[in-house]
């Protein structure tokens, strides 16, 4: 009795341990989060400055530690004496919103397209499959370079470039998923039952597969804020003044010698933002994948 | 009316893949009455469950096409009718249980949900009376503290009790029929017993005619009134129980009814039928046991046996009896 006891102790222990590892990992990842987040959406009562409004006298300050910085403008400013640090904010507003809408639209295109495709097979299948191998062939950025040119940089071509990119990896993902799960009894039960195709894709089949599309999307924001970026950067993402992270990197090339503070900063913003959430992105992954469930 | 509550005539199902044709049931004819327990078995393969899928018409598209027959329930063929009323056939006037229990039910719904979407796709039921009829079911199947259960997910039961819940899914509309595809087959013995017990019981309380699909004769002898055996994609033998295992005609009944090992005598090497099962694209001419049998003769791998009734309500296809030679 005593040695049963005691191997049941003994196996419990390495599991509390391994959850507490899992912990402060969580805490750190939120409270970043938590840091990009929050400025985005309390940006007009936490910037010290007006995003667009620069003051030509003060511009390309250093940073408040270097001389000739002030706390005035905390991060220094760019070559229209705006505030970076506000910039900065008010940017992880633009980042995130186009993330959210972008993946939001790519995402249920692409997941219902998916869904179509591996619950019906045949045609519908074959059709949607070589639109998506169509969809990952084609070269992003050229891509986005044409169609900002041909419809115009805007906040709005940005969101349907990205959505564009996008959709097509859920559409994979999510056939894919369709593919093994529509055969699990639990369907033929409802097939049983009476219900119809439609009810058996969008109540049963898509319940099971919305874990990883969740890991799916949030791996992605770090991606769509890495496009977004590059499409600023290269002039045809998110027109000026309107400050964008990939835009502000963009601004301070040429002045990476005398002013590097112009691009590091939104640089930096990009790093780790795209860093922690691929970091959660991996993390949920490993928690909501069912085979590694622990029951 | 006279008519039998289930009839089904010469059921063929075949399926059409790039290798051939893969004829999975090839000419099943059975009746079923109301209240009857009829028993299907046969070896893996032989067509039992895609029999009963064909009925509720839920054979595997594409490839698997109805080629031929009659479903008729209660006088009306189920193969003419369109989708739409087949949907209000199925889990409301046939309902089917399928093998494994861990698969059947869906891991991210609650118990109480799946059986109330049962109950509000056939009779539109909503708020407190589609609770109570939720709970008064999973009552029926004898699941302990049901107000409790409701709320449980599939993975914090366990099999018996899986089992039973998808008994309680597919008895909430009250079918007339409840085909049940080899349900205990991945149970324990002893909760193998209950279960049957459980079936048997709700059978009697509801007039249900049950189609027991399985492989076990021990079953067959507690559950059934009559029995078919299927070998090939046909019905080789139809009898009621007492008199297939007292009298079987067929040498493959006979053969199966031996290959059972018994308690009473010491068994020095357990019995088995010769040979395999043909492949079901490429069947023989002739009767397809022909090659394992051991009273075949030429007409036999010639000419598929016609049925003959040797007594009343006991079938046999065999040339043995239609031509009167001896075993």
């Amino acid at each position: 009795m005593a040695v049963a006891t005691a191997r049941v102790e003994a196996q419990a222990v390495p599991r509390r341990r391994a959850r507490a590892r899992r912990a402060p990992m969580v805490v750190f990842l939120t409270v970043l989060l938590v840091i990009l987040v929050l400025p985005a959406l309390l940006a007009p009562w936490l910037a010290p400055h007006h995003p667009l409004e620069g003051q030509l006298a003060e511009k390309l300050k250093p940073p408040v530690w270097l001389t000739g910085g002030s706390w005035q403008y905390p991060l220094g400013t760019d070559p229209l004496g705006r505030d970076i640090l506000s910039r900065l904010i008010f940017g992880a507003r633009v980042s995130l919103s186009v993330s959210l809408v972008a993946i939001f639209i790519g995402g249920i295109l692409g997941t219902v397209l998916g869904l179509f495709a591996g619950y019906f097979g045949g045609w519908t299948d074959s059709l949607i499959m070589r639109a998506v191998d169509i969809a990952f062939s084609l070269p992003t950025i050229l891509l986005g370079l044409v169609l900002a040119v041909v419809i115009g940089p805007s906040f709005r071509t940005v969101i349907v470039i990205v959505a564009f990119l996008l959709w097509a990896r859920y559409a994979r993902q999510v056939r894919g998923e369709v593919l093994s799960v529509k055969e699990r009894d639990f369907v033929a039960q409802a097939r049983i039952a009476g219900c119809s195709h439609l009810r058996i894709m969008f109540g049963h089949i898509l319940p099971n597969v919305v874990n990883t599309l969740i890991v799916l999307a949030t791996l992605q924001v770090g991606y769509v804020i890495l496009l977004e970026g590059t499409l600023s950067f290269l002039g045809v993402g998110i027109p000026p003044p309107t400050p964008a992270w990939g835009l502000m990197v963009a601004t301070g090339r040429a002045l990476i010698v005398s002013a590097w503070w112009v691009s590091f900063f939104p640089g930096l913003a990009i790093l780790v933002t795209v860093l922690t959430l691929n970091l959660l992105g991996d993390w949920l992954r490993d928690r909501l994948d069912p085979k590694l469930r622990q029951v | 009316m006279d008519h039998p509550l289930l009839e089904v005539k010469d059921l063929r199902t075949w399926f059409f893949t790039r290798w051939g044709v893969v004829k999975a049931v090839d000419g099943v004819s059975f009746t079923l009455e109301a209240g009857e327990t009829l028993g299907l078995v046969g070896e893996s393969g032989c067509g039992k469950s895609m029999t009963a899928l064909s009925i509720l018409r839920l054979q595997p598209r594409p490839a698997g096409r109805i080629v031929g027959g009659q479903v008729l329930l209660q006088g009306e063929d189920l193969l003419q009718m369109s989708e739409r009323e087949m949907r209000g056939i199925r889990g409301r006037q046939i309902s089917m249980i399928l093998q494994d229990p861990m698969q059947s039910l869906n891991p991210v719904f609650s118990v109480g949900e799946q059986i109330a979407e049962a109950l509000r796709i056939h009779q539109g039921l909503e708020g407190r009376t589609l609770w109570e009829q939720t709970r008064d079911l999973l009552r029926r199947v004898k699941i302990p503290s049901p107000e409790l259960r409701l709320r449980a997910y599939p993975h914090q039961m366990s099999g018996g009790m899986r089992q039973r819940v998808v008994g309680a899914i597919s008895l909430a509309c009250r079918p007339a029929i409840l085909i049940a595809d080899e349900p205990t087959t991945s149970l324990d013995v002893t909760i193998q017993a209950q279960y049957l017990r459980l079936l048997k019981g709700l059978q009697e309380e509801m007039g249900l005619a049950l189609i027991f699909i399985t492989h076990d004769f021990g079953i067959v002898a507690k559950m059934c009134d009559r029995v078919a055996v299927m070998y090939a994609g046909r019905i080789v033998e139809s009898a009621e129980v007492r008199t297939l295992f007292n009298n079987p005609r067929h040498p493959y009944t006979v053969a199966l009814l031996n290959s059972v090992p018994r308690l009473e005598t010491k068994i020095e090497r357990l019995s088995s039928i010769e040979g395999q099962p043909p492949s079901l694209d490429d069947l023989p001419p002739g009767c397809p046991f022909a090659p394992r049998c051991p009273h075949a003769r030429e007409r036999c791998r010639q000419e598929y046996p016609p049925e003959v009734a040797v007594a009343d309500g006991h079938r046999v296809s065999c040339w043995m009896p239609a031509e009167g030679w001896d075993g």
